[in-house]
This record gives structure tokens, sequence and C-alpha cells, in this order.
């Protein structure tokens, strides 16, 4: 029973960052109908930049804050430099321009910090608490708290603020959004800003627990992007409750199964889903206009 | 008499290919050029998915490495020569292909990519992890294919990187001619009409699904054999060959050169697979360069360079 319970906390923990990941998708989507394959590299950024700045002598809330300020930049970058220009290419075109910018800044990374695996300490130390035999990381309990917080802000913003209606304005019909005044192109940099935060956010706060370094990026958007499908693409609540619930069906699959193939749930679930359920979990059903 | 277009792209691929050597400094350049072919084959099958039928995959490397290992296992597990080995990796590439195919090609567009990503990831994970069987991560010998000692018996005596120059060369012409021939056979035009609507191509009376599962399925069938040949060349295999960036590579070559046009296409593996060796004192900046040329090519030259270049010259000339 605990161990059960424990595969249950560290699942939480894990699907609260994909949660967060699969935020930052339905963000960009939203927005511009674009699946960001780069998403991941944001998670990737703000680990390691938060871990170089750390180590150079910057306090570590600075140094996150850094992380989160260079992973915007980089995103606003990308939507200018590159799926601004590529305009209405078709889905190809995207898919490949943002795989290139995920190799990019795979690459980068590699470069200018290095090839290992780096790790700072948890915001509030790294002692485990026990709760009822059941281990639980203090790091655990801020990834969580973030995430929801995260949403909730989010909510708010879009729901009850100019600058978030007119994003989702943007996002429902450019054009209209064009003629009533909205500065879209704006919109769509602050949405690319917005998502690269919110993804760097998620790496920040798994770095203690899952270590950082070049090369997470992709596992990370492919769980984010899976988590998303799941809840259903383009709506935040699903991003939230299909990031938790992966996380969850991967803590128990690596608990109850085998460990080995715990990478492999995402991908069994994205094709599940792909398959029997089309919209996701909260997703409308689309239609094709021809 | 007047050649087709299709026969006068293949000539000049075969003069290519056949004076090519005249012009290596060393034996070196066979490999590289037999590199080239063995990508070549696996782009020119992406031809016929993306740019004949216009159905996206992120993972065939997954066949890639399904063709490959099959060399490397049938020979030891079934006793089956290398050759044959071949074979059944084409036929089990095809078979999955086929099972898959049936439902992942009912995506489209992101849904499709991912799903294919997903399908090429899986591979390569049991690749990696079935380390008795496999060999893990470490990879795994693969035996000789002994036609080169036939060769020699019969009188013909080729160095082993001109053996695989020749050998890959013949598979890749071979492999060429199928893809131009399709290309403008029924099955083409039906592929080519669903690429531009699938509703409109449905209307007057093209077999969709069955359409798009066979290209898939042929597309599936080219990335095996070139990673049947890749194995057979190196004499060893990693899960690698079965990798995202693998995967992803293939379709950079295949928009690359132009997704639309068989000579396109080999012409982006040939160069993707030159840059590396060309820019081996860049090795660090590898893959920031092969980052920046996808990003590049898909903004500014978005139907591949191949006929980018060639609309430009026909433009001024």
């Amino acid at each position: 029973m605990t161990e059960l319970l424990q595969y249950l906390v560290s699942g939480t923990t894990v699907g609260a960052a994909y949660a967060l990941v699969a935020l930052g998708f339905t963000i960009i989507y939203n927005a511009s109908d674009v699946v960001n394959f780069a998403q991941g590299e944001f998670v990737m950024l703000g680990g390691m930049v938060t871990f170089f700045a750390w180590q150079a002598g910057v306090p570590l809330p600075l140094a996150a804050l850094l992380a989160i300020v260079a992973a915007a930049v980089i995103g606003v970058l990308l939507n200018k430099l590159a799926i601004e220009r590529a305009g209405a290419a078709p889905v190809v075109s995207l898919i490949i321009i943002t795989i290139g910018a995920s190799i990019f800044l795979r690459g980068g990374a590699q470069l200018v910090f290095d090839k290992q695996l780096h790790r700072f300490p948890g915001f509030s130390g790294d002692e485990p608490m026990n709760v009822g035999g059941v281990t639980i990381l203090p790091q655990g309990l801020w990834v969580v708290a973030v995430a929801v917080m995260v949403f909730v802000l989010l909510y708010v913003f879009f729901t009850r603020t100019l600058t978030g209606k007119a994003i989702l304005a943007t996002a429902n019909n450019r054009v209209a959004a064009k003629l009533v005044g909205i500065n879209t192109d704006y919109m769509m940099s602050l949405s690319f800003a917005l998502s690269a935060a919110i993804g760097a956010l998620a790496g920040i706060l798994m770095t203690p627990i899952s270590l950082t370094s070049y090369d997470l990026g992709v596992p990370f958007a492919l769980k984010g992007f899976a988590a998303a499908m799941l809840g259903g693409m383009g709506v935040p609540v699903g991003a939230l409750v299909g990031g938790l619930l992966l996380g969850l069906i991967e803590a128990l699959t690596a608990g109850l199964v085998s460990s080995t193939y715990k990478d492999a749930v995402a991908f069994i679930v994205i094709l599940v889903v792909l398959f029997w359920m089309p919209q996701g979990l909260f997703g409308r059903k689309s239609m094709e206009r021809v | 008499m007047r050649l087709s277009s299709k026969h006068l792209t293949l000539l000049i691929l075969l003069a290519i290919v056949a004076l090519a050597p005249l012009a290596f400094p060393s034996n070196f350049y066979y490999r590289i050029g037999a590199l080239a072919f063995v990508n070549g084959l696996a782009v020119t099958g992406l031809v016929i998915l993306i740019g004949f039928a216009g159905q996206v995959s992120l993972g065939h490397a997954g066949f890639a490495g399904i063709g490959a290992y099959t060399c490397a296992l049938a020979p030891i597990y079934l006793g089956l020569h290398p050759a044959l080995a071949m074979l059944l990796g084409t036929v089990i590439s095809a078979g999955i292909a086929w099972l898959i195919g049936g439902p992942i090609l009912r995506l489209k567009g992101y849904y499709l990519g991912v799903a294919t990503l997903g399908f090429g990831i899986l591979v390569s994970m049991v690749l990696a992890n079935e380390v008795p069987i496999t060999g893990g991560a470490d990879g795994r010998e693969v035996p000789e294919l002994g036609l080169r000692a036939a060769l020699k018996f019969i009188g013909i005596d080729l160095s082993n990187a001109q053996f695989w120059y020749a050998f890959t060369a013949l598979f890749l012409l071979g492999g060429a001619w199928v893809a131009s021939n399709l290309h403008d056979s029924a099955a083409g035009r039906a592929l080519r009409a669903l690429h531009d609507s699938e509703i409109a191509a449905g209307t007057v009376g093209v077999d969709v699904a069955r359409y798009k599962l066979s290209a898939f399925v042929l597309s599936a069938v080219y990335a095996s054999l070139s990673g049947s040949l890749l194995a057979l060349m190196n004499k060893f295999i990693t899960p690698d060959v079965a990798g995202f960036l693998h995967s992803v590579e293939l379709v950079t070559m295949t928009v690359l050169g132009g997704a639309g046009s068989v000579p396109g296409a080999i012409a982006g593996a040939t160069l993707l697979t030159l840059l590396p060796q060309a820019l081996t004192a860049l090795q660090a900046y590898e893959h920031m360069i092969l980052g920046l040329i996808m990003m590049l090519v898909m903004i500014f030259m978005r139907d591949g360079l191949v006929p980018t270049l060639s609309r430009a010259l026909r433009g001024r000339g």
C-alpha cells in the first residue's frame, strides 16, 4: 500500500512538470496552430542556464529568473526569425522548422555549456519528509504548487485581462483581431515568450529532482505533447489533467511493470489517444472545412 | 529518339555514379559515396510518402532499424544467409508498416508526425533495451554478405569500398527507377491527387486509404533495405540507426533537395551526407549547422534546394 502511495506521489510530481510543458504547447498551439517541437528545449534551457548562473555565484532565485528571461527571449526570437517568416507554410515545413530549432538549440547548449548532468539544491532543502511511510521531497511540493499556481494565473490572464483576451482573439481569427485594432504580431510574440517561460520554469523546478543536461529536451517535448493530446490539444484544463495522468501512468508502469520501458508509456498513450479518442479527454470534436 | 525526362534523369544519375570515381583521390571516397547512396535509397522512399502522397513520417528510421537488425540477427538465430535476411527484413518492415499504417494514416499533419515519431522511438527503445538479443547500446556485429568473394571468384576483383559503392549504387538506381515509374503511373497520379486534397481525390474515385497505405508500406521497404545495406556494409550496427535523429535526418534530406522530385531528394541526401565530412573541423557545430539548414531551407526555399534553384536558373535563361 505504501509502495503504491509512493508511486502516486512521485507520479504527481513528474506529472505536474509534464503539465507545465503541456501548457506551454497549448499556448503556442492556440495562438498560432503551430505545434512547437522545440518546446522541450525551453525546459532544458531553464535548468542549464540556472545551474551555470548559480555556479558562477548568482543567487539561486536570481539565476532562475535569469533563465526564465533567457528562455522567453529565445522563444520570441524563434517566433520572429523562423515561425513568422515561414508564414502560411504547410505543416511538414513547420514540423521541420521547429525540429530544426530544437536541434540547433541542443547543439548550442552542448557547445556553450557542456555534456554533463547537473543539479542545484532544492528550493527548501533536500531533506526528504516522511508522511505515513511515504517519502516526499520538499521540491516535489514546489513543483505541484507552482504548476497549480501557473494554471490559475494563466486562467485569470486569459479570461480577466485585456491582453489575455487579445491573444485568444488572435488565435480565433487573426484577420478579425487585426481589424479591431489588436497588434497580432505582438500577441504572437507574447504567446511564445509566455510558453517558453513556462517551459523554463518546469526545467528549473525539476532539476533538483531529476537533474538537467543538454539533451533532455526531446523526451520532455514528447511527454508534454503526449500530455497535451491526452487532455485535448489546445485546452488548458486538458493540459493540466493530461500531464498529471501521464505522470501517474508512467510512475505506476515503472513501479509495477518495468522501469526500462517507462519512457515508452508516453508513446503508447499518444497512440491509444489518437486511435480511440482523437479529441482527447476535454477537447471538442473538430470539423474539417473543405 | 526523344528521351522522356524520367529516362534522362536516370541516365544522368547513372552517369554521375559511374563517372564520380574518376575524381576520387582515395578509397575513402567510395565509402562516402556508398553512404550517400544508402541514405539516398531511404530518402527516395520518403519522396514517395512525403513528396507524392503528402504524408509526413518522423519514424522511418524505425524501419531502417528493423532492416539492419534483421541482417544482424537472422543469420545467427535462424541460420539465414545475410542476403535472405535482408529480404526477411523487408518483409517484416512491410508487414509492420501495413499493420500500423492502417490506423496511423487516418491521422493528419502534426498527429501523423507524432504517431510515426512514437513508433520510431519504440523501435529504438526495444533495440537499446533488449540487451541479450540486440547487444543493447553497444551494438552488434553483422555477418559478411559474401558477394565480394563470389565476384572475386569469377574474376571481378574489387576493394571492399569499391564493391559497396557499386552494390549500393545498384539499389539506389533501382529504387529511383521504381519511384520515377510510380510517379507517372495511375497510382502515382492518385497519390499526387490525394496530396493536394484527400476529399477531392476521394470524390473522383481514388481509394484514399488504400493508396496512402501502399505508399507507406513501399517507403518502409525502401527504409528497411537502406538499413540492411548500412548494416552489411559496416558489418556493425547500433540502435542509433533507428533513432529519432536518423529519422529527422532522413526527412531533412528529403525536403532539403525537394520532396517532390527523386533526383532532388537524392541530391539532398548526398549533400547532407557529405556535409559532416566536409566540415570535420567544425564537428562541434555539426548539430547547430544541421538545425540551421533545416530552418533556413524551410523558410526561404520551401520547395527544396533543387526545384528552387532550377526555377531560378530557368527564370534567368
